[in-house]
């Protein structure tokens, strides 16, 4: 195989299992400072084992995320070098405000987490937090702006062979910027709500921590409703962007051929790029140009206004817009009926609708990957919209075995990462929360564990304020 | 007024140095993480940078930010051209950074003798790598008329290489060890206090050889002393500090010997700069075609761009940092892990 082809498989590999996590923690993150508010208001041992239990879950995932991120820093400069000399005057910078504003905060304020209780007041731990969460949402914004440069490109000028910064705000809120952090950000509170409410699910349907499950899945519940709701609005905010500024990615996602007045959205099709055509096709007249323009019969642009070589993958781009779309109703339905069951007081009786609510665990992660593979199969042939094709981004000086050998090794290290994050995740899921009664016995038993701890130390920790887990490895 | 390009070729030092200072104890931690026997003290090492660890690695991923965004031809040039020790010292970060979550959160020993061997690896491996890119980086490498590393994996193998690979390695690990006789209490204080007289001892060794054969074989780097001799006093310092670590050793004063160990890797690396300025990457093949500071930055206005986020946000990063490291002083407790 080519160089091309094996260095675009390993960044898409590399990126799109990354994307599994940050998503999960950011939405986490905030579930997270609402439970450690709670605490703080209360001071009850109840929230501070929730906290507890959502924080392990939380640092096991972002873990996986840290590590997969590394990645991603390398990999512009290993398999992306000509794109990294073309761009780095642009491009860099926003990788360096990520790691300065918000990658030190995060990390700094999560050992704060991981290591305080029993050490710090409860103000600084829920201020620790609320860092984490502020951090995580800050290092999305900026990997967001670095995205969104390569979508719609602006403030700058080619000078030499490479893009020039002329104006930093204006590359930083580029077209795309907002309407992507929005969705983006909605997207992850989805993300991290449902999985608290999936799992609250699953240990109300096994009997386990009920009360600290039924406090978490209505939190996570009308989070999951409200940001699900705001993708209305930011998926159109988008989808107006996408039209204004990405005609040909548009046309890919809805399949049209032909730049024409009244533009009908597709709510199923088969597309045949060969033909060019759609095969069984199901449509709305004159909704995408009312979508796109907010008029029903706004011109909007086909696909042959470029030449075949300059259009995405077609069906890909369909089909994954589609999914996004379908998973997107499924969560308001499951979310709507969740919400209007809690509101008559039955919603935790429910056998039937906790179990779907498992069952959706997986579901918006499928959704933040095909989201994403919209976004990026859509600018194809592209890295850089309209400036700087993919195909002449890559490292020329990587021979392709060096590119296929590290692909190998990343999907074997992978595969072992995603399987421990996997049981671990499953293993602490299941065992819950810790239970009331066992939060100060454990304190005792950590203490054990450690030779030649002074009793001063053993003193500073409250009974409630060691949970068991830490106690129990030693 | 000092030019732009020599602020960020320092601001760049400065960052890594503080990258080396900080992560160097928690690699340092890794290094002889195989050698404390028991389960308990395994975690106790591993409590021990538990809270600090993700910070001081981020010190790395915004030094390679800050190079990727000031001297793109640079971080481009150096990440393609050793494209499979960058992969090696990527794995190495990947299963170290999980090891610490996932060590402690199943009780099966198969499971932790794992994760405590990735946590191992992937400490020595970056450990011993960062020293060997310094060297080839003193030594110079060949580059073709892109700005390419245009030489095969086994010259980078050079034996000064590899010498500067181990005073690294070695001075990792005994700022590792120095951390570790500082922050706990019984039985692993003392094994850290041997480690650490071991690697100091070994650090001694290599420094003296490394001296010497930078006296005695490599030329240029002699240049900049010679062309300001004001700089022959940052290995001189770095001489010193190194022998009042072993005396602090010896002396049984921890607190000043991780003190004397930071500032030793501090003039170190000042020494390094000092030595390869204004070159990033010195051409051995023609020195017309290095890349340096001047002819591979990005443009004025990124560059200031960048200037105004170094002086906004390093400040509120040292703030709460030194905040979390005094919170966290005094001895460890075992807890999270």
């Amino acid at each position: 195989m080519d160089a091309v082809i094996l260095a675009r498989l390993q960044f898409a590999f590399t990126v799109g299992f990354h994307f599994l996590f940050p998503p999960l923690t950011i939405g986490m993150a905030w579930v997270i400072v609402g439970t450690m508010w709670k605490w703080k208001r209360t001071g009850e041992d109840f929230w501070l084992r929730i906290s507890r239990f959502w924080i392990k879950l939380f640092a096991i995932t972002f873990a996986t995320g840290v590590a997969t991120g590394i990645t991603m820093e390398f990999q512009f400069g290993t398999n992306w070098a000509e794109y990294s000399r073309f761009v780095g005057d642009i491009f860099g910078a926003p990788l360096a405000a990520e790691a300065i504003f918000a990658f030190f905060l995060e990390s700094s304020f999560l050992g704060v987490l991981l290591f305080g209780f029993g050490r710090f007041s409860r103000t600084t731990l829920f201020v620790a937090a609320l860092l984490v969460a502020i951090g995580a949402t800050l290092s999305a914004f900026w990997i967001i702006v670095a995205n969104s440069w390569m979508q719609t490109p602006a403030g700058f000028e080619l000078v030499g062979g490479r893009a020039e910064l002329t104006d930093f705000w204006a590359a930083v809120f580029n077209p795309s910027t907002m309407p992507r952090y929005t969705h983006t950000i909605a997207a992850s509170l989805t993300t991290g709500a449902l999985f608290v409410m999936g799992v609250s699910a699953l240990l109300l349907r096994r009997g386990k921590s009920v009360e600290e499950a039924k406090a978490s899945l209505r939190i996570a519940l009308i989070l999951a409703f409200a940001a699900n709701l705001a993708q209305l609005g930011t998926g159109h905010w988008h989808g107006m962007q996408v039209a204004e500024t990405q005609p040909t990615k548009l046309a890919a996602t809805e399949g049209l051929f032909d730049t024409q007045r009244g533009a009908p959205f597709v709510v199923f099709a088969i597309p045949n790029a060969e033909e060019e055509r759609l095969d069984a096709a199901v449509e709305v007249p004159g909704l995408l140009s009312w979508l796109s323009f907010a008029d029903f019969d706004a011109e909007v642009k086909g696909l042959r206004e470029v030449p075949p070589e300059e259009r995405p993958p077609l069906g890909e781009v369909f089909f994954s817009f589609r999914a996004m779309l379908a998973l997107w109703g499924w969560f308001m339905l499951l979310t709507s009926v969740g919400l209007f069951l809690l509101w008559r007081r039955r919603l935790f009786e429910q056998r039937w609708w906790l179990r779907l609510a498992v069952w959706t665990i997986p579901l918006p992660f499928v959704a933040n990957e095909v989201g994403w593979m919209v976004a990026e199969l859509g600018r194809q042939p592209w890295a850089v919209q309209d400036v700087l094709l993919t195909r002449d981004a890559i490292s020329v000086n990587v021979p392709a075995w060096q590119i296929l050998a590290s692909l190998l090794l990343f999907g074997l290290v992978y595969a072992l990462l995603f399987v421990a994050w996997f049981y671990l995740l499953r293993k602490h899921v299941r065992k819950g929360p810790e239970p009331a009664a066992v939060a100060s016995g454990a304190a005792g038993e950590g203490a054990a564990a450690v030779p030649g701890r002074s009793a001063a130390d053993s003193d500073a920790e409250g009974p409630a304020a060691v949970a068991g887990d830490d106690g129990k490895g030693g | 007024m000092i030019e732009l390009q020599i602020v960020w070729f320092l601001l760049i030092g400065v960052v890594l140095t503080v990258y080396v200072v900080l992560d160097g104890f928690d690699l340092g931690v890794g290094i002889w993480h195989l050698f404390a026997r028991r389960d308990d003290e395994r975690r106790t090492l591993l409590t021990s940078v538990g809270p600090v660890w993700d910070g001081n690695e981020v010190w790395l991923l915004t030094g390679g930010g800050a190079l990727f965004a000031a001297f793109p031809p640079v971080y481009a040039a150096v990440f393609s051209g050793l494209y499979l020790p960058m992969m090696v010292v990527l794995f190495a970060l990947i299963a170290r950074a999980v090891s610490f979550e996932f060590r402690g959160k199943e009780d099966a020993r198969g499971w932790r003798a794992g994760w405590d061997l990735a946590f191992a690896l992937g400490s020595m491996i970056p450990a011993l790598l960062l020293g060997v890119v310094a060297g080839n980086l003193l030594r110079g490498l060949p580059l073709d008329l892109r700005g390419d590393y245009a030489g095969g994996f086994l010259e980078l193998l050079h034996p000064f290489a590899l010498v500067v690979g181990g005073l690294g390695f070695a001075l990792f690990a005994q700022q590792g060890a120095v951390w570790v006789w500082m922050k706990t209490e019984g039985e692993l204080t003392d094994q850290a206090r041997g480690w650490a007289f071991l690697s100091w001892g070994a650090a001694a060794l290599l420094f003296v050889a490394a001296t010497i054969w930078v006296l005695a074989g490599l030329p240029h780097v002699r240049e900049n002393f010679l062309a300001l001799p004001v700089l022959w006093g940052l290995p001189v310092a770095a001489l010193v500090l190194l022998v009042l670590t072993g005396w602090a050793v010896l002396a049984d004063h921890p607190g000043r010997g991780f003190l004397f160990s930071s500032l030793t890797i501090v003039s170190l690396m000042a020494t390094f700069g000092a030595s390869v300025f204004p070159s990033f990457v010195r051409a051995s093949n023609d020195p017309r075609l290095s890349l340096t500071a001047y002819n591979s930055s990005s443009s004025d206005l990124t560059l200031e761009v960048m200037l105004v986020i170094a002086g906004v946000g390093v400040p509120l990063v040292a703030g709460y940092t030194i905040w979390v490291y005094r919170k966290f002083r005094g001895k460890v407790r075992v807890g999270h892990y």
